[in-house]
C-alpha cells in the first residue's frame, strides 16, 4: 500500500522553528545595526561631553592613520601564512595517517591533541616553557648545539604568533582531510598502484583531488576564526612590539576597551564584518552545493 | 607501497605525533617540577616530581571557582542551546518545507559574522543590563554564537533517522508523547549527545568573550590561564599544573568525539 507523505506536509513547524529563528535574528541584528550607527558617532567613554553625528570621520581618521594598512597587512599575513601551513602539513599528515600501521589510533589521538587546548594556555605554554630567550627549551636546544639563540618575542614577533597559531589549527586540517581521505575508494587506489603509480603521484594525483572539497571547508572555516586572532595575542605580545602583532580584532579591543573609543572601534568592526562577509560568502556556496535538501 | 617506503611514513608519521604532543608533555612534566627546576638551564628531564603546584593552585588561587564557572558556562549554554536547537532541527529534518534550504543557510551565516566586530555593542549592551562580569552574559553570547552549529549538526543526524517512523508508530497507537519519548528519541539521542559534547568543547576553549565580558567573578578557566601572563605572575611550574588541570577533561571529551566533530565544524559536508 502506498501512502503519501501528505500528512507531514500540513504539520505546523512555525512553533518549533520561531525561538532559534528569532533568537539569531536579533543575535545578528541588533548588535551589527548598533556597530554601524556608532561608527558614524563621536563617542568616547572617557569624554561624555563629546558626542554627535561624526560623519566619516571614524573612518576617514582610521584609514588615514599609517598604522592600519599595517594592521591590515599583518592581519592578512596572519590567516594567509597559517593556511598554508596548516593545510598543507594537514593534508600530507592525512595521507601519511590514512596508511594502516600498528598503534595508528594512539598516533591519531596525539596529533589532534592540541587543537582541544584552550588558546590562552597553548599561548603562555609555548611563550614561556618553549620559547623564552633565557630558560626555553629552544634555548637550551640551541645552546647545546652550539646556535645562536633567538628571541622569538622579541625579534620574531609575528612569526612566534604564526607558530603557536598553526600548532593549534593544523590537527583540524588533518583531522577532516583524513575523515575526507577515508572516504576513498580503495579499489581506486589499488588500480592506480597496480598502474605503476607512486605513493607521491597518488598523492598529487588522487588523493588532493578527493580531498579538495574538504580543503576548501578547511581553507574557509579556518579563515574566519583566524580573522579573529585574539587571545593568544592577548597573553603573549599585547599586540607589540610596537604594532608588529596588531590584527584588525587586538585593534578593536585596543580603540574599544583600553582607550574607550567606540566610534573608532566600531569603524574598525565595520570593516572587519566586511572582509569576514566576502569570505563568507565564498563558503556558503561551498557548503550550499552539498546541501541536499 | 613497498616495505622499505612504507617503514619511512610510518616512522614519520609516528615522530609527527611525538612533536606535535611534546608541548603538552612537557607541560605536564613542568608541573611536577618546582619553580627553580622548572627554569633550570639545561632543562630537567629526570627531577623528584612535587605535587605542591597542584596544591597551591587549589589553596591560594580559588582554581576551584574558575572550574566552576567553567562547568556553569559550558553546561548551562548547551541546555539552553538543545532547548532552541532541537526543536528547530527536527522540524527542519522531518517536515521540510520550501523555505528549509534557505534558512539552514541564513543560519550558517551568522555564524560568519565576526564576534570582534560586534564587541562594542555586546560590551555595553552588557554594561547597560549589569550583566558585566556575569555567567548570564556568557552563557547567553556562547549560546547564541554557537546555535547555528548546533542546528546544522542535529540536523545531518536527524535527516538520517527513518521519516516513517512517526507515522509507523502513530499506526501502531502510540500518542504524541510516546512516539516522542519512546521512539524518536532513543533514535535521535547519539545525535544530541554528540552534539552536546561540541558545544561543551567550545564553550569550554572559548576565550574572546570570556576576557571581554568577565573580570573575576564570572572568570572561567581561560581567563584565570590568561592571567598567568602578567610580568609578576611567571610561576612556569604553576602555570602548567594550572594548565594540565584547565585542558585534561576536554582533552578526554575530544579524544571521544574526534569524528562527530569534523561533521559539527564543517557544517555536514565532511563526514
Amino acid at each position: 500500500m502506498q501512502r503519501k507523505p501528505a500528512k507531514a506536509a500540513r504539520v505546523n513547524t512555525f512553533p518549533l522553528l520561531a525561538p532559534s529563528v528569532l533568537a539569531l535574528l536579533v543575535w545578528m541584528t541588533v548588535p551589527l545595526a548598533i556597530t554601524v550607527w556608532f561608527s558614524f558617532r563621536r563617542y568616547n567613554l572617557l569624554n561624555p561631553m563629546l558626542h554627535g553625528f561624526a560623519g566619516f570621520n571614524n573612518y576617514r581618521f582610521l584609514i588615514a592613520d599609517p598604522a592600519l594598512s599595517h594592521i591590515l597587512l599583518t592581519t592578512i599575513v596572519l590567516v594567509v601564512a597559517i593556511l598554508a601551513i596548516t593545510v598543507s602539513l594537514g593534508a600530507v599528515m592525512a595521507a601519511l595517517f590514512n596508511l594502516s600501521f600498528p598503534g595508528r589510533g594512539i598516533a591519531r589521538v596525539l596529533m589532534i591533541s592540541p587543537f582541544f587546548v584552550m588558546p590562552t594556555v597553548s599561548a603562555l605554554i609555548w611563550k614561556n616553557l618553549l620559547m623564552h630567550p633565557v630558560n626555553g627549551l629552544f634555548a637550551a636546544i640551541a645552546r647545546g648545539l652550539g646556535l645562536p639563540v633567538i628571541d622569538w618575542f622579541g625579534s620574531l614577533p609575528l612569526l612566534s604568533i604564526i607558530i603557536i597559531v598553526s600548532w593549534e589549527w593544523m590537527p583540524f586540517a588533518f583531522l577532516i582531510l583524513l575523515t575526507a581521505l577515508q572516504s576513498l575508494d580503495q579499489e581506486q587506489l589499488e588500480a592506480a598502484r597496480l598502474d605503476g603509480a607512486g605513493p607521491v603521484a597518488i598523492f598529487f594525483h588522487i588523493q588532493i583531488p578527493h580531498m579538495a572539497r574538504a580543503i576548501s571547508v578547511v581553507v574557509m572555516m579556518e579563515t574566519i576564526f583566524l580573522l579573529g586572532i585574539f587571545a593568544e595575542i592577548y597573553v603573549t605580545t599585547a599586540g607589540g612590539p610596537g604594532i608588529a602583532t596588531t590584527n584588525l580584532p587586538f585593534l578593536i579591543y585596543q580603540r574599544a576597551l583600553l582607550a574607550f573609543n567606540v566610534g573608532s572601534a566600531s569603524a574598525a568592526g565595520v570593516i572587519a564584518i566586511v572582509l569576514a562577509n566576502i569570505i563568507a560568502a565564498f563558503l556558503i556556496r561551498t557548503i550550499a552545493k552539498r546541501l541536499d535538501v | 607501497m613497498s616495505k622499505a617506503p612504507l617503514r619511512i611514513a610510518v616512522a614519520i608519521a609516528w615522530l609527527a605525533a611525538l612533536l606535535n604532543f611534546f608541548p603538552l608533555a612537557w607541560m605536564l612534566l613542568a608541573s611536577f617540577k618546582t619553580e627553580v627546576q622548572a627554569i633550570a638551564s639545561p632543562p630537567l628531564f629526570f627531577f623528584r616530581p612535587t605535587l605542591d603546584n597542584y596544591r597551591g593552585i587549589f589553596a591560594q588561587q580559588d582554581y576551584a571557582s574558575f572550574a566552576l564557572n567553567s562547568i556553569v558556562i559550558s553546561l548551562a549554554t548547551t541546555l539552553l542551546m538543545l532547548l532552541l536547537a532541537v526543536p528547530a532541527a527536527f522540524a527542519m529534518a522531518f517536515y521540510p518545507g520550501a523555505k528549509t534550504r534557505d534558512l539552514l543557510l541564513w543560519m550558517l551565516s551568522t555564524k560568519m559574522l565576526p564576534a570582534v566586530g560586534v564587541l562594542v555593542p555586546i560590551y555595553l549592551l552588557a554594561r547597560d543590563l549589569h550583566l558585566l562580569d556575569t555567567l548570564t552574559a556568557l552563557v547567553i553570547v556562547n549560546t547564541l554564537s554557537n546555535l547555528p552549529i548546533a542546528v546544522w549538526m542535529l540536523f545531518t543526524f536527524f535527516r538520517e533517522t527513518p521519516k516513517d517512523i512517526i507515522e509507523a508508530s502513530r499506526i501502531d497507537g502510540a500518542n504524541v508523547l510516546q512516539t516522542i519519548f519512546l521512539v524518536l528519541l532513543p533514535l535521535v539521542l547519539p545525535g544530541i549527545a554528540s552534539t552536546s559534547l561540541l558545544s561543551i568543547i567550545l564553550c569550554w576553549n572559548e576565550a574572546f568573550w570570556s576576557l571581554n565580558l568577565s573580570a573575576h567573578n564570572a572568570a572561567p578557566l581561560t581567563a584565570f590561564i590568561a592571567s598567568f601572563s602578567a610580568p609578576q605572575g611567571l610561576f612556569w611550574a604553576r602555570l602548567s599544573a594550572a594548565s594540565v588541570l584547565a585542558i585534561a577533561p576536554i582533552l578526554v571529551f575530544g579524544w571521544i568525539s574526534q569524528r562527530q566533530l569534523v561533521r559539527g565544524l564543517t557544517f555536514g559536508a565532511v563526514k
